[in-house]
């Protein structure tokens, strides 16, 4: 005989019967809250056995059972039955054997279609390849189902819903001003300051004006405006379209006779492109105010920084940047209105199109900025 | 507690009113132990409002309710999470959590409030699972799976830490005959077997008479319950013609 286990709540008593039987005398409470070490112990002792040894638990002062204790009872006769040997309980009481009925008569559902439990790494390699195919058809696709639209829009500009037009302008670029504000300010104030420090060595600090002006202009100013409108509005897009495809408002638009993109792309996006090109003159400004402190405190005058900067630039610099601006615009609200249309179902998945909405996002912004590069250069603008 | 006749449930005096709009005033009734009691009514009435309010996710305008005796309006925080850990709820959309598998979301509540082995938490998962027929769709997301699956998925997750109360928000709304049919053995045979107590809001007719023991119904225009008591014999033997007409299907 060995000795009792005593938990707060149940006990299990272990012993050999007359046949060398192992008997599990289980007492008390047997519920999930405090089940825990009993169960791990009566699995220890079925280890312990030898294979074809019976097992009988004894039930008879068990007070209370609740699904944990049948879980227990049936995982022991699970590991007897694969060991092949003897399984028999005794004596629970007749309130808990209702438990045992709630599995009996049961008629379970079957998957239509059996899933395969394990996909090889060429497999997925594969799938991966069609996947990323696909979504470049589907956004091809996408692009012309704008196109369109956009076209349509234009000739039929009344029919175009201006309340959404106006609402979502002051989203994307009224509500943006603190943040691009804020940021372009300090990234003209960061690379004026690193820039004094090279420039200085060649007794050129007075070009420092010079570098913040045309990088900002021409570069910086679009690119930073472009990635806070990714992670603003085009996270926005996808949010809220991702919500309504998810309630089914989409498809409930379709079935009005309503195509989902002149409804609610549209204006997305002519008020990302109409409002780029004001938010990045808006970050211009306040990167050269950022500039211009870091100038001051360098020692040469306010009139001297105004002077450099309108020598250094010039008006195609302006326009080429205001115009990158208004195709980051674009770039963005696509891709964010075409990754919330994507969104399949489940609050996740809503999640999951926010984040390949501004990820998208961003990296064409920088690939197409490499490409205006080039093209400014040939074109010699 | 005091044997099996004591009330379970005791709602007295219960009065909801969202700003100047009062859902209904004066509601007292009580749930007995062990007993399939259904709250029904006509739409907008406040039967998801009194059942949101029984399991404390909102505040009643006045009022008590009290579960297994325990105050859970104005009650002590620490007894009353204890109370509510004791009942399990089946929301009207499921509500199972997108993010996980079937068998993750029946674990959750086991994982999180027992120190069950992870082999000893899947066994009783699966179980509760097999009870309401799933048990092959285990690794399916909620997604994946019908409207009338993810009910029964959810009943399985509410009854995962063996709860005595079983809230049920329009369990068959949305589904087939047949299935709704399903559900109602599957609520009879966990009343019977497991001596589970039933608070089921429902306008089902064809549920109502298969699982209930006993009925209030409630009124938009009254603001508080008009009638109570075993569903056929409002039906048939009730003075208020409203009360007739509804179990009666008749439009007015």
């Amino acid at each position: 005989m060995l000795a009792p286990t005593a938990t707060p709540q149940g006990s299990l008593e272990v012993a050999c019967g007359d046949q060398g039987e192992l008997i599990l005398s289980f007492r008390g409470v047997l519920k999930a809250t405090t089940i825990h070490e009993i169960w791990l112990q009566a699995r220890h002792e079925l280890g312990r056995r030898s294979l074809s040894q019976g097992v009988v638990v004894n039930a008879a002062e068990v007070v209370y059972c609740d699904s944990a204790g049948l879980g227990l009872f049936l995982d022991l006769a699970e590991v007897q039955r694969k060991s092949g040997g003897a399984f028999r309980i005794d004596g629970l009481a007749p309130r808990f054997q209702g438990l045992f009925h709630q599995l009996e008569g049961r008629r379970g559902s079957q998957p239509l279609v059996q899933r395969a439990p394990y996909r090889s790494l060429p497999g997925l390699v594969g799938t991966s390849v069609v996947h990323l195919w696909q979504d470049g058809v589907a956004l091809v696709a996408f692009i012309g189902e704008l196109s369109s639209a956009m076209t349509w829009a234009l000739f039929h500009p009344r029919k175009l819903r201006w309340r959404d037009v106006w609402l979502t302008c002051e989203h994307v670029g009224a509500n943006a001003l603190p943040i691009v504000g804020l940021i372009s300010f300090l990234i003209g104030l960061i690379i004026a300051f690193q820039a004094a420090i090279p420039l200085g060595q060649f007794g050129a600090q007075n070009f420092v004006a010079d570098l913040v002006a045309v990088s900002l202009v021409r570069e910086l100013g679009p690119l930073m405006t472009a990635i806070i409108l990714a992670g603003r509005s085009g996270a926005a897009f996808a949010a809220e379209l991702g919500t309504m495809k998810v309630n089914e408002e989409v498809d409930a638009l379709s079935t009005m006779g309503l195509p989902p993109v002149r409804f609610l792309v549209v204006a997305r996006v002519s008020a990302a492109v109409a409002m780029m090109p004001f938010l990045t003159m808006f970050s211009m400004v306040f990167g050269l105010i950022g500039g211009g402190v870091v100038y001051l405190s360098l020692g040469f005058s306010y009139v001297l920084y105004c002077h450099q900067v309108v020598a250094a630039l010039e008006l195609n610099d302006l326009l080429g940047g205001l115009f990158k601006a208004a195709t980051f615009g674009l770039l963005v609200a696509t891709v964010g209105c075409f990754r919330g249309l994507q969104t399949e179902l489940g609050a996740s998945a809503v999640g999951r199109s926010t984040t390949r909405a501004v990820v998208t996002g961003i990296t064409l912004i920088v690939v197409t900025d490499g490409l205006f590069s080039v093209i400014f250069f040939l074109l010699g603008i | 507690m005091n044997g099996d006749e004591a009330s379970l449930i005791e709602v007295a005096n219960l009065s909801v009113a969202y700003g100047d709009h009062t859902v209904f005033r004066n509601v007292s009734f009580s749930v007995k132990r062990g007993e399939v009691f259904v709250i029904l009514g006509g739409s907008g009435c406040g039967k998801s409002t009194l059942l949101k309010h029984m399991i404390g996710l909102r505040q009643p305008a006045e009022g008590t309710i009290a579960i297994e005796g325990e105050e859970i309006v104005h009650g002590n925080p620490a007894r009353r999470s204890r109370i509510l850990r004791r009942i399990g709820v089946m929301y009207q959309s499921g509500a199972l959590f997108g993010s996980m598998n079937l068998l993750e979301n029946v674990s959750l509540p086991l994982e999180e409030f027992t120190q069950l082995h992870a082999e000893g938490i899947e066994r009783i998962a699966r179980m509760k699972l097999e009870w309401v027929g799933l048990d092959s769709f285990a690794d399916y997301m909620p997604s994946e799976i019908s409207g009338g699956m993810q009910k029964r998925a959810a009943i399985a997750r509410a009854m995962a830490l063996d709860p005595s109360i079983l809230f049920l928000d329009e369990p068959s709304a949305g589904l087939d005959p047949i299935t709704s049919a399903e559900l109602d053995v599957l609520i009879r045979n966990l009343s019977r077997n497991l001596g589970i107590t039933f608070v089921v809001v429902t306008h089902e007719l064809p549920s109502i008479y298969a699982i209930a023991d006993r009925v209030i119904m409630l009124d938009k225009e009254r603001k508080g319950i008009i009638a109570t008591g075993d569903p056929r014999i409002l039906r048939d033997r009730h003075e208020e013609p409203s009360v007739r007409r509804f179990f009666n299907r008749e439009a007015a």
